[in-house]
């Protein structure tokens, strides 16, 4: 039988990579795939909950897809950003991009 | 029985002739000068007739204003003098009428100049008339942007450069007032829970009946935050170095009045607070005192230049306001206040006749200088009423202070005070030292071209001159006021607070 | 009767100098003359007020005692008045200060005639007597101090008055800073007077100290005190500036010589004698410093070239002499030297003044020579008043130099009696060295002089007069009057004995009789002399090489530690505020390498920083739990 562990287990090994692949991808889009990985994880962790310790409320259904909705928003911008800084420097290798350095 | 609010009046004056100035253009420059002199002397003026006026024979604090400012952290805007504020604002404003006269001469962005120049005469007035600890405390943040901008713009590098010069002196301010802040901050919230209302007023937080451990552990933090604004040794780096670099008007306005702030609050708000505190910090602070006294006489000796001369003897005298208000008692208190008064009329004079004399001749060393009275006779004069009385002569109201600050502290610290007194033979050296060197011996040729003082130039001699000798002569006339207050205070804090201690 | 009322307006008599310095100093500064006649009028007023006051204090058989003060400085526990004290010994020093101070401003008449800067000499001059007065009229310390330290004040004023030479300006703060050690001293004995007694008053001190058990602190306060009259009246080790002080113009040289400067400290002995009498240590300790100084400063006065040296030397030797006087309890007797010494010294320095007037600032007696030709009037006057200073009988000086050592022979103290005598030989013998160099020498270096305007005569002939006849008030003739009114605790006087009259006067004659055998006649070769005993000579000649010994400690001792703790000042303390400084931009500096610019690496910090939260947060629930 599938219980909350499992997919709480699920949920944080798909976290674990989403974080691996924005800490350590060089390519902006990739970093900005993997934030992805780590929202889906989150909803993952959202519905099981709801399913497992609150049925019926109806709340981590909702919240699930607030989050799938500002995931849209948040890559559309993403996307934006990256395609403009790919206008300005040709690349989209995050090391290229130290702007804020000191 | 006063319905007019004759504190707030002086206070903001020069607030409003600094607003009328910045609605000047910038090339009216006679115009912003004539602005700053009024307005600077309406406060003069303002500020003599509460003097005049303040009632002596009931005494305590009058011209009181109140108006509720911040209800939930208990602060109004209240302002009110008593004995001892009364010649500190006083004070404030002889230096700040002179110090515009002595900025007469400024010639690169005046309206700037003035327009902060009456900013911070406003701020310091603001610390010595606020008789809430929170509007105190603004009014000490008021002054220090001011400080700053007119030592880095306006100021002069020698030793050290006026960058430097304006940096370390804000810093040693901030210092100051950070833990200043903390002490402010434990005093407010400790006072909250034992009364069970906020207040900040500054008798009210005196009648709280702090723990003795709290208030050593907040009196200490004050002495140091006061202390170092009052250039206590060895937190006193930033004196010399500060007054060499800043312009003349500050270095009168800084030596004259700010740095008695310090030593005003340690008296209003340390002493009277936490007499407990106080008591056991004293000892500590007067032997620091002696640090300040023989220590910074001796650095005057081997001293060059006119500013750090007289900066590092301001360290030397503050040591006796220092040594006075540790001694914890009537006479000695009244005896550092008038110290404290006398010292900056002395130091203001000095510090403006450095000014004068450095703009024309552009050098402060005394080595090039000597035989300027045959050139100068009316500088001379100045100098050396200004030497004379910080070498404490009677018949300046120097030796008012210093005779009664050695009377009050030698009951209490016979060996500090004695120490303390080789003071006066220290400094006879220094001071004629540099009188024989500066105004005496053989003409030189090279200072023929010198003019001396005329016209607005001779405004801060006759002021601040006026000032020493009539305290000197009539020294009735401040130590009275003085009296009442201090005895008032201590007063206070006996019936209050744990009776006897004093 | 006015003369009732002319206690009750003492007061003017010091007021009266003050008026004219503030008069002269803020209106009239540019009209000299004015000044000058102002200043003089004023202080005739006050002479003849002081005359007043004496025939009222003197008319009295007993002696008038009034008091009055005037609240100056108050406040719970420390009250200092500004009053009025006026008794014998006040009356006496109020003639001597106001006759001298006006005989010495109408002579400066003609020695300063020309001067530009005569405007400020006579402001200076008022306000030099004006302290002086004030000084003697006082009737607590508080009030004493602050006269005291103006005293000291008009004397830096008027000695480095020609500001322009170096040697004044040096001497002038030489002046100040010697008195303010001694004032030092002073003060803190003055301190511990209000901490003790609660009071500065003198009457009411002298009610109080008699009752106070404590003898050490007593001898402590009185040794402490007696600080401030070594400084004033250059006892020794604090004589320094006494001889320098003559780079003042020399009327200046008279009146501090004569009857304000060094005056004050023999009278505040004199005042204060209620203190210093219970403390026999400290009154053996005036009578030792006072003995020693006399013999010090008149040897070294044997070998002097300067005139003025050598009465500056004089001066200080007849003063260890009054301090002396005082020490061996014989108040009356050095009050009696302090007036008779005022007049006659006061007439050799004008009369130095006079000769160096007329020499165009010549001041080296061997420069001179045969003045007695050319002016009769100031030789014959200056001899008057070396006879008296030499103690030759009937002049005043004899008398009161008589009476001190009577009071040591009769108090027992026959070393200081034999001490006063040789020094009376060595005071005869170096005056006519001075007299028979300068006014019979043979050089005719003196050719060309010519006597001085009356406006300078005068003033000589009037000392003159005085010095004559001043000793007779004090002397056995008169039976004592002197004695009669200026006393401590009961006249303690010694019947005449004349046997130290004649040894005394004997003495002198002998100094005298030496010097005209020496310089005169010289049956003695005083160079061969000088090369003979060529190390005493230099030694005495250099004045023991004090002043060199003061530079020399000055140099290495004060300036050297100024200099380390300036070094300690800047590297120390300055370098510990800029350390901290430093160490806190660089700390800056350092981590600033953390903020590479790497979203990623800020994103790592950030995980990690969740990471650690929550392991701790864990940690503490289930510590909790357990």
């Amino acid at each position: 039988m599938i219980g909350l562990a499992h997919y709480l287990i699920f949920a944080s090994l798909l976290f674990g990579i989403g974080m691996f692949g924005v800490l350590s991808k060089r390519n902006a889009i990739a970093v900005l795939m993997s934030v992805e990985l780590m929202l889906n994880a989150v909803n993952i962790n959202f519905v099981a909950i709801e399913k497992f310790v609150t049925p019926g409320t109806g709340l981590g259904h909702t919240i699930a897809l607030f989050v799938i909705v500002v995931a849209a928003a948040e890559v559309a911008v993403g996307l934006a950003l990256i395609i403009s800084i790919y206008r300005h420097k040709k690349s989209v290798n995050l090391n290229d991009f130290n702007l804020l350095k000191w | 029985m006063n319905h007019m609010p004759i504190l707030s009046l002086t206070l903001f004056i020069p607030v409003i002739g600094a607003i009328i100035i910045m609605a000047l253009p910038k090339d009216q420059e006679k115009a912003i000068k004539y602005i700053s002199a009024l307005s600077t002397f309406i406060s003069l003026a303002l500020s003599l007739l509460v003097f005049i006026t303040y009632d002596r024979s009931t005494g305590g604090m009058q011209f009181i204003e109140s108006i509720p400012w911040i209800k939930d952290l208990g602060v109004s805007y209240a302002l009110g003098v008593d004995g001892i504020s009364m010649p500190l604002l006083l004070l404030t404003n002889l230096i700040g009428f002179s110090a515009v006269y002595a900025s007469w001469n400024i010639r690169e962005r005046v309206k700037e100049f003035f327009t902060l120049l009456l900013i911070l005469i406003t701020g310091v007035m603001g610390t010595f008339v606020a008789t809430d600890l929170f509007i105190f405390f603004m009014f000490y943040e008021v002054v220090v942007i001011p400080i700053y901008l007119l030592v880095i713009m306006w100021g002069s590098t020698k030793r050290v450069t006026k960058e430097y010069a304006g940096m370390k002196l804000t810093i040693y301010l901030l210092i100051g007032s950070a833990f200043l802040l903390v002490g402010l901050i434990a005093l407010f919230v400790t006072a909250q829970g034992m009364l069970g209302y906020p207040t900040m007023d500054i008798t009210k937080l005196a009648g709280v009946d702090f723990p003795v451990g709290f208030q050593i552990f907040v009196y200490a933090l004050m002495a140091f935050g006061f202390g170092t604004l009052l250039s206590m040794f060895p937190f006193h780096a930033w004196s010399p170095d500060g007054y060499a670099g800043a312009p003349t008007a500050v270095s009168m306005i800084h030596a004259g009045v700010l740095k008695k702030i310090g030593g005003y609050g340690l008296i209003r708000i340390g002493l009277f607070i936490l007499p407990a505190g106080a008591k056991f910090i004293a000892p500590i602070i007067a032997v620091l005192a002696i640090g300040n006294v023989v220590y910074a006489a001796f650095i005057c000796l081997s001293q060059k230049d006119l500013k750090y001369i007289v900066g590092y003897s301001s360290v030397s005298h503050m040591g006796y306001v220092l040594i006075g208000i540790a001694a914890l008692n009537v006479i000695s208190i009244n005896g550092a206040v008038m110290m404290m008064f006398a010292h900056g009329v002395m130091a203001a004079l000095f510090f403006s006749m450095i000014g004068n004399l450095y703009e024309k001749s552009h050098t402060r060393n005394v080595n090039d200088f000597g035989g300027l009275a045959h050139q100068m006779p009316r500088l001379a004069v100045g100098f050396m009423l200004a030497g004379l009385a910080s070498l404490g002569l009677p018949g300046t109201v120097n030796f008012i202070g210093e005779f009664t600050i050695f009377v009050g502290a030698f009951s209490v610290f016979k060996v500090v005070a004695i120490i303390a007194i080789t003071g006066i033979i220290l400094t006879a050296v220094y001071i004629l030292r540099t009188m024989a060197d500066l105004l005496y011996g053989p003409r030189k040729e090279q200072w023929d071209h010198l003019q001396d003082l005329k016209g607005p130039e001779m405004i801060p001699l006759i002021v601040l001159g006026t000032a020493i000798l009539v305290g000197g002569i009539f020294p009735s006339l401040v130590m009275d006021p003085i009296s009442s207050g201090v005895s008032g205070l201590l007063a206070q804090i006996g019936t209050i607070q744990m009776g006897g201690i004093f | 009767m006015i003369l009732q009322n002319i206690l009750q307006n003492a007061w003017l008599i010091p007021f009266l100098p003050f008026l004219t310095f503030a008069l002269i100093g803020l209106f009239m500064h540019r009209w000299p003359k004015l000044s000058a006649a102002l200043s003089i009028a004023m202080i005739a007023v006050s002479f003849v007020l002081s005359v007043m006051v004496a025939l009222v204090v003197f008319g009295n058989a007993e002696g008038v005692v009034y008091e009055t003060a005037t609240r100056w400085l108050s406040m719970p526990g420390l009250r200092v008045d500004m009053g009025l004290l006026i008794d014998p010994l006040t009356a006496v020093m109020l003639l001597v200060v106001t006759l001298v101070a006006l005989l010495v401003q109408i002579y400066s008449l003609g020695y300063m005639h020309g001067d530009p800067g005569l405007a400020s000499y006579y402001a200076y001059q008022s306000i030099f007597a004006g302290s002086m007065l004030g000084l003697v009229v006082a009737n607590n310390f508080g009030q004493i101090f602050v006269f005291w330290e103006l005293v000291g004040l008009c004397s830096y004023l008027l000695i480095g008055f020609w500001f322009g030479r170096n040697s004044a300006k040096e001497a002038a703060k030489k002046a100040f800073i010697t008195n303010r050690v001694g004032d030092f001293g002073f003060l803190l004995g003055i301190l511990f007077l209000q901490v003790i007694f609660g009071t500065l008053n003198f009457s009411e001190l002298a009610a109080a100290i008699p009752a106070y058990a404590n003898s050490g602190i007593l001898i402590g306060i009185s040794i402490l005190l007696f600080f401030g009259p070594v400084g004033k009246s250059a006892q020794f080790p604090l004589h320094v500036w006494l001889p320098d002080a003559m780079e003042g113009p020399t009327p200046v040289s008279a009146l501090i010589h004569a009857a304000t400067m060094v005056a004050a400290g023999v009278y505040l002995i004199a005042r204060a004698m209620f203190i210093f009498n219970t403390s026999a240590p400290t009154m053996t300790l005036i009578a030792t410093i006072g003995g020693f100084t006399a013999l010090f400063a008149a040897s070294i006065a044997l070998v002097q070239n300067d005139i003025k040296r050598i009465l500056a030397y004089s001066t200080l030797s007849q003063l260890g002499y009054m301090v002396m006087a005082m020490g061996i309890g014989a108040m009356t007797a050095g009050m009696f030297h302090l007036m008779t010494h005022a007049f006659f010294k006061s007439l050799l320095f004008l009369g130095a003044g006079s000769v160096i007037h007329a020499l165009h600032d010549e001041q080296d007696i061997w420069k001179m020579g045969n003045l007695s030709k050319k002016m009769p009037v100031t030789t014959w006057t200056f001899v008057i008043g070396a006879l008296a200073l030499s103690g030759i009988p009937p002049l005043s000086g004899f008398w009161s130099k008589d009476e001190i050592l009577l009071g040591a022979f009769a108090g027992g103290h026959i070393g200081l009696y034999i001490l006063g005598t040789l020094v009376a030989f060595m005071t005869a013998f170096y005056m006519f060295r001075l007299i028979f160099v300068a006014f019979f020498g043979k050089n005719t270096a003196g050719e060309h002089a010519h006597e001085s305007p009356a406006v300078m005569t005068v003033p000589l002939i009037i000392l003159a007069v005085i010095s004559v006849l001043a000793g007779f008030v004090g002397s056995p003739l008169m039976n004592n009057a002197f004695a009669h009114y200026v006393t401590f605790a009961g006249a303690v006087h010694h019947e005449a004995n004349l046997t130290v009259m004649a040894v005394s006067a004997v003495i002198a004659l002998a100094g005298i009789y030496l010097a005209y055998l020496v310089y005169q006649k010289q049956v003695i070769d005083h160079a061969a002399l000088k090369i003979r005993f060529r190390g005493l000579y230099n030694l005495l000649y250099h004045k023991y090489y004090i002043d060199e010994c003061y530079a020399w400690l000055i140099k290495h001792f004060i300036d050297g530690s100024a200099k380390i703790l300036e070094w300690f000042d800047l590297y120390v303390i300055n370098g510990a505020v800029n350390a901290i400084a430093a160490v806190t931009g660089r700390s800056g500096y350092a981590l600033r390498y953390t903020e590479n610019g790497q979203v990623q690496s800020y994103a790592l910090y950030m995980f990690a920083g969740i990471v650690v939260l929550l392991v701790s947060a864990l940690c503490a629930v289930f510590s909790a739990l357990a």
